[in-house]
């Protein structure tokens, strides 16, 4: 008998007392306040400010492109790489940071680049979380993983409370990457470290709908 | 009792590192004979339950989601079957292979040959129970193949060939002075020089293990990692973790292989909104771990791949299905590993986890190692029932709700039916004497004979095999006159009257 007709069979024997099939009870919360609300807004810059994570309000006259470039100057960042689909809007314009579109970079080709500047698909309020879903804006998986220094641009209307909400507004069958804070450990003695092998830092910069 | 359905043979335990070689008692009395591992312990324990309360108090609804995660994980053990099928047909849809692994060693064979057919050399593992259940790392080993730990702790224990002793943090036991003499000693270069002296801070130790990790992350060209939880009906896979090196494993080798013990299912995409709200709260005390990944088989975009272009899945049997037959102790399978109950165990927080011998330690170990192996006669796992006082802390702290007390109790009761003669013998006696009210009025009026051995109203020792009550405390000697006779007595002054 072949491994999966033997387990299969060994699961329909154990259950040969017939155990009932139980109802769910979703009673817990499922929405919390419309997307996008001030209080919401506020809510997940303080709760990712408490990751050690830096957020950034843009305010409706300032050009994000500008605040993206501040953020990467003021961590010593030379060069970003970004997908081809970020908005023009969100990409820094100034002439000492070398912007890389994604064009399949090898490995150490992303090794030797010091940022990646990236969208998000959701973000969730209760927990200070962005969800990348590989979408245009954003690229593939290792472009936020490999560089030290990963800078998201977050609009407000992107902003749920509740994680259930994140995940109704999420499609599963896309490689998502939940995002708290910098990568961090607590490994020894409990100690929380930020750092580890993920981006050692991370800029979140939220933007009003209309940027 | 509940093992034996008509006509039905015992499914066979699981094999690997779920045993020790010592029965409990002897393990955790050399345990609590180290100062500095008591210490680290009580440390470490008691700075992670005044986290995790904080996040949980601040939950106004964690009741409700404690209710829903058990109820999905019961539902999923009564549908087993069915969402096995269906987590295998959406992995293959989507360019994943699905294997099956009856128990620790075909798991290894399967993904040992995975790598060697592959040419690996190397590779790197995300921190996973199951692989470290079934001795994968060893495994692979044996074939010439070297398996680097990524996580923090877990690299920490590998390197000084050591074992986990806490499902979340591996190197629990350990402090920043002995884990900085641990990576002097063992992190050294192609050359076998030291890489590093790092002090014993732990920001500096963090940052010699990035450097020492950082290459094989971008070279090794197959990464192994376990799961938390697969999604039946849309084939996703679900990595909850901190450091990122979990990233690393699923994002960049070529080939992923992942193995997942058969009870992690879970049959929808939205019951996932439950348990990530469960998990990181009650594991790490925050809100949201740092990173969690998901994939569906194999991704990628016009012709550009994004992660692996392999994906393997091994569905592990390892005594799972053993337990499941227990009808009581089946819930010990809704087990999300957070290791809440570890942390608030009076048990497991003096004597850690090495103890209990098994890669599951604390209460939750306590009941999941016997149940995945069985306990025949002589199995250091029939101590294991024996190794909590019954506090109830683990249940109030179970975010799936396992009802770990009750689950200790029965498996006490098999464990005494199946070995532990005298005590066996000493309850059917005990059973025989109390069946009947003069047998017990006659064993009462001999126990009093009892008396004379007694100094100050207690037996400091007895003979064996009672010396195994009084080996840890001593017992009080029998009553002058029983209740019974008091009452009689009572009666009698009064009158005889009843009230």
């Amino acid at each position: 008998m072949s491994a999966r007709s033997e387990i299969l069979a060994r699961v329909r024997a154990a259950l040969a007392d017939n155990p009932a099939v139980h109802r769910v009870p979703r009673e817990y919360r499922q929405h919390s306040r419309d997307a996008g609300t001030a209080e919401l807004v506020e809510m997940f810059g303080e709760r990712l400010a408490e990751y050690t994570a830096r957020v950034h309000r843009a305010a409706p006259e300032h050009s994000p492109a500008g605040i993206t470039a501040e953020v990467l100057r003021a961590r010593g960042a030379r060069s970003a790489v970004v997908a081809r689909g970020l908005p023009a809007r969100w990409r820094p314009t100034t002439a000492s940071i070398t912007l890389v579109d994604d064009a399949g970079l090898d490995i150490d080709e992303l090794d030797h680049t010091d940022a990646a500047v990236t969208g998000c698909a959701v973000a969730i309020a209760e927990t200070g979380t962005l969800v990348l879903d590989a979408g245009a804006d954003q690229g593939r998986r290792a472009i936020s993983l490999i560089p030290d220094h990963h800078v998201c641009v977050v609009r407000t209307d992107q902003i749920v409370g509740t994680v259930a909400e994140a995940l109704a507004a999420l499609d599963p069958l896309r490689p998502l990457t939940f995002v708290s804070g910098p990568s961090a450990t607590s490994d020894i003695e409990l100690d929380r470290v930020e750092g580890v092998h993920g981006p050692r830092h991370l800029d979140v910069i939220v933007t009003p709908v209309e940027c | 009792m509940s093992t034996a359905f008509l006509g039905m043979p015992e499914l066979p335990g699981g094999h690997g590192n779920l045993r020790g070689a010592q029965e409990f008692p002897h393990a955790a009395r050399q345990a609590l004979g180290n100062r500095q591992l008591r210490d680290n312990l009580a440390h470490a324990t008691g700075a992670i339950r005044a986290k995790r309360s904080a996040v949980v108090d601040e939950v106004p609804d964690w009741e409700e989601l404690r209710a829903a995660g058990s109820a999905v994980k019961a539902d999923t053990l009564a549908r087993l079957p069915d969402l096995l099928e269906q987590l295998e047909s959406a992995v293959q849809a989507r360019g994943g292979v699905v294997h099956w692994a009856r128990d620790a060693e075909e798991a290894n064979r399967i993904v040992t040959e995975l790598a060697a057919q592959r040419d690996a050399r190397e590779v790197v593992k995300v921190k996973s129970m199951a692989t470290q259940e079934i001795g994968l790392d060893a495994a692979l080993d044996a074939a010439g193949i070297t398996a680097t730990e990524t996580d923090l702790a877990e690299l920490i224990v590998q390197l000084d060939d050591d074992r986990p002793s806490h499902i979340l943090v591996p190197a629990i036991h350990r402090n920043r002075r002995e884990i900085a003499e641990i990576f002097a000693e063992h992190m050294r270069d192609d050359q076998g020089r030291p890489l590093t002296d790092p002090g014993d801070d732990p920001a500096a130790l963090t940052e010699a293990a990035r450097r020492y990790l950082r290459e094989k992350f971008l070279r090794t060209p197959v990464a192994i990692s376990g799961a938390n939880f697969a999604v039946a009906e849309t084939g996703t896979l679900c990595v909850v973790e901190s450091e990122g090196n979990g990233r690393m494993c699923l994002t960049l080798p070529d080939t992923l292989i992942t193995v997942m013990g058969i009870e992690k299912v879970v049959p929808t995409w939205r019951d996932l909104e439950i348990f990530l709200q469960l998990l990181p709260r009650s594991s790490t005390g925050e809100r949201m771990n740092p990173y969690t990944s998901m994939w569906s088989g194999v991704h990628g975009e016009g012709g550009t791949p994004d992660g692996p272009r392999e994906f393997h899945l091994v569905l592990l049997d390892n005594g799972r299905t053993r337990a499941l037959s227990d009808e009581v102790g089946r819930q010990a399978l809704h087990c999300i590993r957070c290791s809440a109950c570890l942390n608030v165990c009076p048990v497991y927080s003096r004597t850690g986890g090495h103890a209990y011998g098994s890669t599951y330690p604390g209460p939750i170990g306590a009941i999941l190692s016997p149940l995945l192996t069985g306990m025949d006669a002589g199995d250091t796992n029939a101590s294991l029932p024996f190794a909590s006082t019954l506090c109830g802390a683990c249940y109030d702290v179970c975010p799936v709700k396992i009802d770990i007390p009750s689950v200790l109790v029965h498996l006490r009761g098999q464990a005494t039916r199946s070995g532990h003669r005298t005590e066996r013998t000493t309850m059917r006696l005990l059973a025989w004497l109390m069946s009947s009210a003069g047998r017990f009025t006659a064993a009462q009026r001999l126990m009093r004979l009892g008396r004379f051995g007694a100094r100050n109203g207690r037996f400091r020792r007895l003979p064996p095999p009672l010396s195994g009550w009084t080996d840890h405390r001593d017992l009080p000697a029998p009553p002058r006159r029983t209740f019974r006779q008091w009452w009689a007595a009572r009666r009698h002054r009064d009158g005889g009257g009843t009230r």
